[in-house]
């Protein structure tokens, strides 16, 4: 079944790096090497297996080998496959809208807004709606941070207020105003049937129609998050997966500066 | 004297368990004066009330709503619906009904005595309390005959949001070797002050918890069960504003673990603590009486806090949830207290810090099958590593007897599991938990080491908390923010005006009977 120590496959491909024309790398230039996982609602059996290599022939994989089968229940199983991606993709027309910041640290934010803006940003945060996560808004937001990276609690020019999880969007705007933030930050973990898109797109309309949207930094995180999804649903930026606090506080502070002293 | 690996001071142990008895004694104080909606509406349930109304509004609440919009509700379900018993020749279910169609007006009838109410009630109060015991029955019967599987349980969970898909998943489960199946609820259902009705097939991140979906999925489990020749036992989440009503559904259904911590709710849902610990105390006795093992939530504290630096407030709070179970008769073979393996896989020798802890929790909570939780917040997308972190959990799980494993999912940090996710995870567990075997039995802790040293220091420290919060009295505690830097006013949150002082003719012949078993 798998391939054995040594590769047989065909070596008689174009070695030389395209970048208009990238594939998978596995050991080879171009060799177009992928793992993929997947089970089949199918019982254990060589029918299984013939089904997986045609799957993974109809994803665009060349020389598809499973190496694992696993029976999960009577009627499922699960595969370990590889195989040669015959796809290529052209890297240099690909553009991705970015956060425009440079991340400053904990110390050179504070600096920044002290003569920048020459008093602490007001910041609310909450997991909005029906998400029960703080995991996220607390990483960005709690005294403690995470992974090395302090939250904005611990900034002597941030003024903080986390309002933790299940936060309905009206209450998250009134102490908003309330406190007359300068920026709001909306942490979205659960993302089952595009729930967090609802909720996103509710707050957007609901501050809209408060006459607020303008006045404020509205940005959002979560793992699913990314800032072209964020810009898309009318936020100003939105911080996924490896952004931490740092990230988060350079921005805000850097686009609050910018719109002060336009 | 129990004999400790790591040099535990037992009488260190005891001290900080008498502390954390007076903790409880005094909660229980207040607890024992007053009733809520939640109590009410379980009342209700155990006199055998089910159903919705056109609106689909269930029938317990219903009764009580309507109890207390004539602000009567002080006096209790059983006073008033004994009391209509007597005046219509209606059973409670009926007289939910006529309520309900707004033919019957029960705090207006005329008064019967309380001896006659409470012989009307007590024909119904059997008949529910010999159901929950047949349910038992029927559990126990099977432990003696198909038997189960060794501890640490196999813990793992379903959350596809429909019922029936959810049944599929968990037969997969347990097919595979699990041996405890929670059903995920949906996003938000702790604050629902009501329990939805009837069979579910949508959910946002789990499944609705209701008495048709216990149900469901019991006689799935059963069927399952019977064909691997292993009792698989369901979890589910008794907490949140209907915490003591799911208790009840579960005690009738037949669930066998609950999710059951008034704290966690306190500090993670923001539900008002005066609520929820008078909601926990009845839904304690249930789950006590019922046989169902409780699950504390003291691994959430360490989702917020450090790992490290808050160690001893998961142990703290295993402290007074123990003696908070005690009060409400839960047996201590029956407390799955918490506590997780959080600590940052870039802790040097973290390994050694997790192991400490756990083997300290195991001597500390001797009788308890404690609830051992995964790597959860550094989890990443990377899922080779995650199976790292997950195999070096599973290690310190069966080297320190663990009972029931929380499987971590390698997929943890990126949705729920997948059918081959929780293969993969039941995998790595069982070849660990039989290629360490014994582990335990060969290894001591090298005297004045960093795992004795560490096993001492959280225990000073809890100990140290304990003593602090029994100076502030628990409600004060919280409202100063000693767990999980989370701070809660006692009239804040959800759920307090649902809160009510126990009047002259209350009465609740359940948490005698409860108490008894």
């Amino acid at each position: 079944m798998s391939g054995g120590l040594y590769s047989t496959d065909s070596n008689d491909f174009d070695k030389t790096l395209d970048l208009t024309k990238i594939k998978p790398y596995g050991d080879t230039m171009n060799d177009g090497k992928t793992q993929v996982s997947f089970t089949l609602p199918v019982k254990k059996g060589e029918e299984a297996i013939e089904a997986a290599k045609q799957m993974m022939r109809k994803m665009g994989f060349e020389n598809p080998q499973v190496v694992m089968v696993q029976e999960l229940m009577e009627g499922f199983t699960f595969f370990n496959c590889y195989g040669n991606c015959t796809h290529t993709v052209d890297y240099t027309s690909i553009h991705v809208p970015k956060v425009e910041s440079t991340t400053m640290d904990m110390h050179e934010t504070d600096e920044f807004v002290k003569e920048n803006i020459g008093r602490p940003i007001r910041v609310v945060g909450a997991s909005t709606g029906t998400d029960a996560h703080t995991v996220g808004i607390d990483a960005i937001m709690n005294m403690k941070g995470f992974a090395g990276h302090y939250g904005l609690e611990r900034y002597e020019m941030m003024e903080a207020l986390n309002m933790g999880s299940q936060v309905p969007n009206e209450e998250f705007i009134a102490k908003a105003i309330e406190m007359e933030a300068d920026v709001l930050l909306v942490s979205q973990t659960v993302t089952q049937k595009d729930v967090h898109i609802k909720n996103l797109t509710e707050l957007v309309e609901l501050l809209e129609a408060e006459g607020l949207r303008e006045k404020v930094i509205l940005i959002c995180g979560g793992p699913r998050i990314s800032h072209e999804l964020a810009k898309e649903l009318g936020y100003d930026a939105g911080f996924g997966m490896n952004k931490y606090a740092d990230d988060v506080a350079s921005y805000a502070a850097q686009e609050l500066s910018r719109r002060l002293n336009a | 004297m129990q004999r400790s690996k790591l040099g535990l001071d037992f009488e260190k142990v005891g001290h900080a368990k008498e502390v954390s008895k007076r903790i409880a004694d005094d909660v229980q104080k207040f607890v024992d004066n007053y009733s809520t909606v939640a109590v009410e509406r379980t009342l209700c349930r155990l006199l055998g009330i089910d159903g919705v109304d056109s609106n689909e509004v269930p029938l317990p609440n219903v009764v009580v709503d309507a109890i207390k919009d004539k602000g009567v509700l002080s006096e209790g379900v059983m006073f008033f619906i004994g009391n209509a018993i007597l005046e219509t020749g209606l059973n409670p279910q009926q007289i939910a009904e006529k309520m309900a169609a707004g033919e019957l007006e029960i705090t207006t009838l005329p008064i019967r005595s309380m001896e006659e109410i409470q012989n009307a009630i007590q024909p119904f109060v059997d008949e529910n309390i010999n159901k929950i015991r047949e349910r038992k029955a029927k559990r126990d019967n099977y432990l003696d005959t198909i038997g189960e599987g060794p501890k640490p349980y196999l813990y793992v969970i379903v959350a596809t949001g429909n019922i029936y898909e959810d049944v599929v998943q968990a037969e997969a489960a347990a097919r595979q070797g699990a041996d405890i199946i929670a059903v995920i609820r949906t996003t938000g259902q702790s604050l629902l002050d009501y329990v939805p009705y009837g069979a579910t097939t949508e959910g946002f991140g789990g499944t609705v918890a209701t008495q048709e979906n216990f149900r469901i999925m019991r006689t799935a489990l059963d069927k399952v069960g019977e064909e691997e020749g292993r009792y698989i036992r369901l979890c589910n989440y008794c907490s949140g504003l209907c915490m003591p009503e799911i208790a009840a559904m579960g005690a009738l259904e037949g669930l066998d673990v609950m999710l059951n911590d008034a704290l966690y709710g306190i500090l993670f849902r923001d539900i008002n603590m005066q609520r929820t610990i008078v909601d926990q105390y009845f839904s304690r006795l249930l789950n006590g009486f019922a046989g169902v093992i409780i699950n504390t939530g003291e691994d959430n504290y360490l989702t917020t806090a450090d790992a490290f630096d808050e160690a001893h407030t998961v142990l703290a709070s295993d402290f007074i949830n123990e003696q908070l179970a005690l009060v409400a008769g839960l047996p201590e073979e029956q407390m799955g207290l918490g506590h997780a393996f959080e600590m940052t896989p870039d802790l040097e020798n973290g390994f050694l810090y997790e192991l400490a802890q756990a083997q300290m929790i195991r001597e500390i909570f001797p009788k308890a099958p404690l609830k051992y939780m995964p790597p959860t917040k550094f989890m990443t997308g990377n899922i080779f590593k995650g199976n790292v972190q997950d195999a070096l959990f599973n290690q310190i799980s069966i080297w320190t007897g663990q009972g029931i494993q929380l499987l971590g999912m390698l997929t943890e940090a990126i949705h729920t599991p997948f059918m081959s996710d929780r293969y993969l995870s039941i995998e790595n567990a069982k070849y660990i938990f039989s290629n360490m075997k014994s582990i335990g039995d060969e290894m001591e802790f090298k005297e004045g080491g960093i795992i004795r040293q560490r096993a001492a220091k959280v225990l000073d420290d809890a100990t140290e908390l304990v003593e602090k919060i029994e100076k502030e009295g628990l409600f004060t505690a919280l409202e100063k923010g000693i767990f999980a830097d989370i701070k809660r006013p006692k009239d804040g949150g959800k759920g307090l005006d649902g809160v009510v002082e126990k009047g002259s003719n209350y009465f609740n012949p359940f948490i005698e009977i409860l108490h008894k078993k």
